[in-house]
């Protein structure tokens, strides 16, 4: 039974179908081990066996009456505590929430519960997703499978080392600067962001509402696409969802094809600033392609240079304002200072105790960006460099179907490394962040092991907004050849979780 | 450039309705006048006439029909809240007594 956490979503989705294995033995299987390890990789802030069999079992009873609610029906998923269910506590990684049970369900739960998939527990994050490590959970780091001394990414690094530990089949994230790809790339598993409204956001607790876009995390690119094809579709609660379809991302994976495929490589995210052995690895991936017949193009982006600076003015600025509801009031956590205090300290005191450094930092970062006198000079050029990189975008992709980059500039880092360096921790996310500015899809895949340190890499490939399925076809083509030359997916390369110690 | 003082932090911390201790400000200080300074490069990206993009994916108009659906009762809506009374949030004293 312990080889079923081996395999892929797309596998262990056609040994329930076909009754060969039930929902619940799978998720048994993925729960015990969950249990086991977790203190490993604290990838879990919570994990409820009753909750997660319970939803396995109506998933066998509805296939032993033939109703298969999904092509992933029975497959058991971890979720990003970013996401509110109604039946285990929502943190979002934050001692404001700590114990809060949320009334209802985020519109993704609903879809997922109603698609059969058994949720396994929530996933640790960056308080609030502000940050590339999750050294800024409130509750304390999640590792990397890989090499328990380094972050798994961040903020979904406990999505991404319960996927690559294999403590899920399946996981899902939110993405506002990276958070869905930078944690894929250096914990090798595959991430995507899709297209700006294509997954409803309500119920997911914002931190920048024009930049969040939930999606999933994976171990193949075939799953991500399977899962995305779960998860999306318009909602009317949410008032930016798309209204139309993007189609199915997993028939683009199965029909993917070289022909006549031109692919742009990014000049300002090509070399400078990225380890030697990321750009080795990109280097290699470019060439992999040429050799396939794909046309590589140079194109210039040269608004990109500004993009990490505009993303930290309009980020603090909106989570400034989404984040003054934790107030005291109609949830979370309530400081009251002595004698009779009046409601202004009764706040101050609470958020005081409740966030930690780096929301602070940028709550107050945000509120001075949004200040009269400043806002023309920041929040408005900030606004205008969002234009500014659209533009180039509409240019490069005028030339070329998508484009490639580095996900990363370096493999994972280790823990403590930048966590008291704000701005060190901020680049991190320099090729992730045009897309969510932009609106774009993007999606990481595994590309190799760094030379220097043997740490996973991974390529991001970039679409045009709404073309999800052709960033998937890149990203099916680039796992291919991959796979052809490893015998494998890179994630079979990952050490043996059971024998590492913290 | 303007200068981020420990001044300016305390009136943003309270703006923000965050109680900062006298070392968090000196140490807010410092850490966002460096963040400041790298983020101020916005200024000289934008020259001449370009439009501000607030939202990635234009939309405009969302409407729904006005019908009623299930939403909250008032015992769920307050069942998360620190304190309630007589079917209402409760909050500590709004005026200053003195």
């Amino acid at each position: 039974m312990s080889d079923l956490i081996h395999k892929s979503a797309a596998e262990l989705a056609q040994l329930i179908n076909s009754k060969q294995v039930s929902s619940v033995e799978v998720t048994s299987a993925f729960f015990d081990r969950s249990e086991k390890l977790n203190h490993k990789t604290f990838s879990y802030l919570h994990l409820n066996r009753e909750n997660a069999l319970a939803a396995a079992k109506l998933a066998d009873q509805a296939l032993a009456a033939g109703k298969v609610h999904s092509p992933l029906h029975g497959v058991p998923i971890a979720v990003k505590d970013v996401l509110v269910t109604k039946d285990a506590p929502t943190t979002a990684g934050s001692k404001i929430l700590e114990g809060w049970m949320p009334q209802y369900d985020a519109t993704v739960v609903v879809k997922l519960r109603e698609a059969g998939l058994p949720i396994l527990g929530k996933t640790n994050m960056d308080e609030f997703a502000m940050g590339s490590s999750t050294e800024y959970s409130a509750y304390g780091p999640s590792r990397n499978p890989w090499d328990l001394q380094r972050i798994p990414g961040g903020s979904g690094g406990g999505s991404s080392s319960a996927v690559a530990g294999r403590l899920a089949p399946l996981a899902i994230g939110s993405d506002t600067g990276g958070s869905i790809r930078y944690p894929a790339a250096v914990t090798g598993s595959v991430g995507t962001k899709p297209t700006y409204g294509a997954v409803s956001r309500y119920g997911v607790i914002a931190l920048a509402s024009s930049l969040d876009q939930i999606g999933p995390v994976t171990n193949t690119v075939l799953d991500a696409a399977l899962l995305q094809d779960v998860i999306s579709g318009h909602d009317a609660k949410d008032s930016t969802s798309l209204p139309n379809s993007l189609g199915s991302m997993a028939e683009a994976v199965r029909n993917a094809d070289f022909k006549g495929l031109r692919v742009g490589v990014v000049k300002q995210l090509s070399s400078d600033g990225f380890q030697a052995g990321v750009s080795e690895r990109f280097q290699d991936t470019i060439s992999k392609l040429t050799a396939n017949g794909v046309e590589i193009v140079e194109v210039d982006c040269p608004s990109f240079e500004y993009s990490v600076a505009a993303y930290y003015l309009i980020l603090p600025a909106e989570a400034s304002s989404n984040l003054a509801k934790y107030d005291s009031v109609r949830f979370g956590m309530r400081i009251l200072p002595e004698g009779n205090p009046t409601i202004e300290r009764v706040m101050a005191a609470t958020r005081e105790a409740g966030f930690g450094p780096e929301v602070k930092r940028r709550i107050i970062l945000g509120t001075y960006a949004l200040s009269s006198g400043y806002y023309d000079a920041y929040y408005g050029s900030a606004q205008k460099v969002r234009t500014l990189i659209q533009q180039d975008l509409a240019k490069a992709f005028a030339k070329v179907d998508v484009l490639l980059t580095p996900t990363a500039p370096t493999t994972a880092f280790k823990i403590g490394e930048k966590v008291n360096d704000p701005l060190a921790m901020y680049l991190n996310d320099i090729a992730t962040i045009p897309a969510n500015l932009a609106g774009i899809p993007g999606i990481s895949v595994p590309n190799g092991l760094a030379k220097e340190d043997g740490l996973p890499s991974g390529v991001q490939i970039l679409a045009p907004a709404m073309q999800d399925a052709q960033a998937y076809r890149v990203a099916a083509l680039i796992e291919n050849l991959y796979k052809a030359e490893w015998g494998d997916y890179l994630i079979s390369q990952a050490p043996d979780l059971e024998a590492l110690n913290v | 450039m303007s200068e981020v003082t420990p001044d300016l932090v305390r009136h943003l911390a309270s703006l923000a309705r965050i109680l900062v201790t006298e070392e968090e400000v000196q140490k807010l200080t410092g850490e966002l006048s460096v963040i400041v300074d790298s983020v101020a490069s916005v200024n000289k990206a934008v020259s001449g006439d370009v439009a501000a993009t607030s939202h990635p994916i234009p939309m405009s108009n969302v409407f729904r029909e006005d019908i009623v659906l299930p939403s909250l009762t008032q015992a769920e809506a307050l069942s998360a809240a620190p304190d309630s009374a007589e079917g209402r949030f409760k909050v500590p004293a709004i005026l200053d007594e003195e």
